[in-house]
């Protein structure tokens, strides 16, 4: 699998990250010599192996519907960018 | 004192040789001394370690220490410290004071361990070299011109060269593990789950493990009496009893039959460092275990696999970082999107966006089923090759690392034989098993250490054989020139 520049493109857009237009190349060939490692995978067949999520057979703990957090706005938004009157801020979304 | 293991100190601490006021001092010190050369921390603690030490003191002398309570200990800049900056290597956490103690700081502190600094590592824990790092890379004390391994690189040679008789560190992929064999110390990677991921910033969540980075391995099993147990802030921390991991050390190994993989001694590892490694399982062989070649047919497959699930779960999780509500966030964002993509290509470096791009891409409409699911298949067939090979044999031991410590520089441009240098330890990773790297020799000068895989919660006994290897043998105890 190759990715040329355009699917880098739509790559770092769907992962809402900007990249310089001159590393683009390198990540195109980079990014295609992982998948290209990723693709010896195809070697083996897997047909009727069940997939596994995670390494151990655990099923999601259920815990009771009880209020166990206490409100720490204020000290959560010490590491906020930017905020007013308890809000975070972001530009303006809706015109 | 510098050269003392935790337990060592833990003796001179409790028949009054030093009180952690004088320790934590001295620790301090060789900090401040070596890490301008080293860069192996990102944040040194000297307030706190000292108010600690100071705490710590005062229990003691109130009958109410426990074995490691005023001995400092280096933390992995990956676990948040309330009121701390944690960075996770990165410059999207540069800004980062943590708001709570992650599970494995706060039994830590609950111990009055004295948590002397933060330690660098790979941005977000995403390399082998630690040079992937914010804040420059880490030297290994070995040799200053090679890494320390990673992605607890900082961790690693921390302790190599004494500055911290011990760390933590985390393991998705051999981030404990390698680190720890190329700067020749002993490193734990528990079961997935035995230690709680609370407050642990997450890589990749089904294969992320916090432990213990000691000099020897009942310096580990210490630290696993203090970190791990079963936490309900973790959703996949495992209900399992948790043993006194001292308590089996000194129980004789005789009788035990160890695995040795082909694949692990296969092409692709170094004459020397299979020498080491081999020298190493005949003094298992001296103190009564027996050895049997096994197959684990599916270990070439682990790579692929892993660089498939690790990047798939980085891209979800560190979604998260948005510029938003907390980290980095860019200047004058024009819109809503290009807030999050400019604080995103600003605060994530190189690597980190080759991953989570992998991630983002393997996931994406369309192409699930070639690249996630089929993993997810592979997974399964690794996770069975270790279930039928421990069925003939009690522990599986080999190579931890490829090849000893390399040249800074050598790798960085160079991504594909970065992952391929992590072939004997992420199918561990993928199979959720524990695994342990001793120190087993040298090679020109460089350590190497030999790993020993067990089966599910079997820590103690990896714990145990680790520790009858070490005493009978020196590698562990060799402390690197300059830092003696």
């Amino acid at each position: 699998m190759s990715l040329d520049k355009t699917e880098v493109q739509k790559i770092a857009w769907l992962a809402r990250l900007s990249i310089d237009e001159q590393d683009i190349s390198t990540y195109s060939d980079e990014l295609s010599n992982i998948l290209g490692l990723v693709e010896s995978m195809n070697s083996v067949d897997t047909n009727g192996i069940s997939p596994i999520a995670h390494p151990l057979d655990l099923t999601a703990r259920l815990r009771s519907d009880a209020i166990t957090e206490i409100n720490q706005r204020e000290q959560f938004q010490k590491n906020a960018p930017l905020t007013d009157a308890g809000c975070y801020l972001v530009p303006k979304v809706i015109e | 004192m510098h050269q003392s293991t935790l337990a060592q100190l833990s003796t001179a601490l409790e028949s009054n040789q030093i009180n952690s006021e004088e320790l934590t001092r001295l620790y301090l010190e060789r900090c401040k001394q070596f890490n301008e050369s080293l860069n192996c921390f990102i944040t040194i603690n000297e307030e706190l370690a000292l108010a600690q030490a100071n705490a710590a003191d005062k229990l003691r002398a109130a009958g109410n220490a426990s074995p490691l309570t005023g001995i400092p200990i280096a933390q992995k800049d990956i676990f948040c410290t309330k009121g701390i900056k944690t960075s996770c290597g990165s410059k999207m956490l540069d800004n980062f004071i943590a708001p709570y103690d992650a599970t494995v700081i706060e039994k830590m502190n609950a111990a009055g361990i004295v948590n002397i600094g933060k330690t660098n590592m790979d941005e977000f824990a995403m390399g082998s070299s630690n040079e992937t790092s914010f804040y420059g890379a880490v030297k290994n004390p070995w040799d200053q011109d090679t890494v320390p391994g990673g992605s607890s690189g900082g961790s690693a040679s921390a302790v190599a060269a004494r500055l911290s008789p011990a760390a933590t560190g985390t393991d998705t992929g051999g981030s404990i593990r390698q680190p720890a064999s190329l700067c020749g110390i002993t490193g734990l990677k528990p079961t997935y789950g035995r230690v709680s991921r609370y407050g642990m910033i997450a890589f990749a969540s089904s294969l992320d493990q916090g432990g213990p980075m000691t000099q020897t391995a009942e310096d580990a099993a210490l630290m696993m009496n203090v970190i791990a147990g079963f936490d309900e802030r973790d959703s996949t921390s495992a209900e399992h009893p948790v043993d006194d991991y001292t308590t089996k050390l000194n129980d004789s190994i005789d009788g035990l039959k160890i695995g040795l993989p082909k694949e692990y001694f296969g092409e692709g590892l170094d004459s020397n460092i299979a020498k080491c490694v081999e020298d190493g399982i005949k003094e298992l062989e001296k103190l009564g275990a027996t050895c049997k070649e096994i197959e684990l047919p599916n270990t070439e497959l682990s790579i692929p696999a892993y660089y498939v699930v690790a990047p798939a779960e980085c891209s979800s999780n560190l979604s998260r970082f948005d510029g938003v509500r907390f980290g980095h966030r860019c200047e004058d964002p024009k819109d809503l999107s290009d807030l999050y993509c400019r604080s995103r290509g600003e605060g994530f470096g190189k690597e980190v966006k080759r991953r989570i791009m992998i991630g983002a891409y393997v996931l994406s409409a369309g192409y699930y089923d070639a690249y996630y699911l089929k993993a997810q298949q592979i997974r399964h067939l690794i996770r069975d090759d270790f279930q039928n090979a421990l069925k003939d044999v009690d522990v599986i031991a080999g190579p931890t690392a490829t090849g000893t410590a390399f040249k800074l520089n050598e790798m960085i441009d160079d991504p594909i034989s970065m992952y391929l240098s992590d072939l004997y330890t992420v199918s561990v990773n993928l199979a959720g098993l524990p695994a342990i790297s001793v120190p087993a020799g040298f090679v020109n000068n460089l350590p190497v250490g030999m790993q020993l895989i067990g089966n599910y919660f079997e820590e103690s006994r990896l714990l145990n054989i680790a520790h009858q290897f070490q005493q009978a043998t020196d590698h562990h105890k060799a402390i690197p020139g300059g830092f003696e």
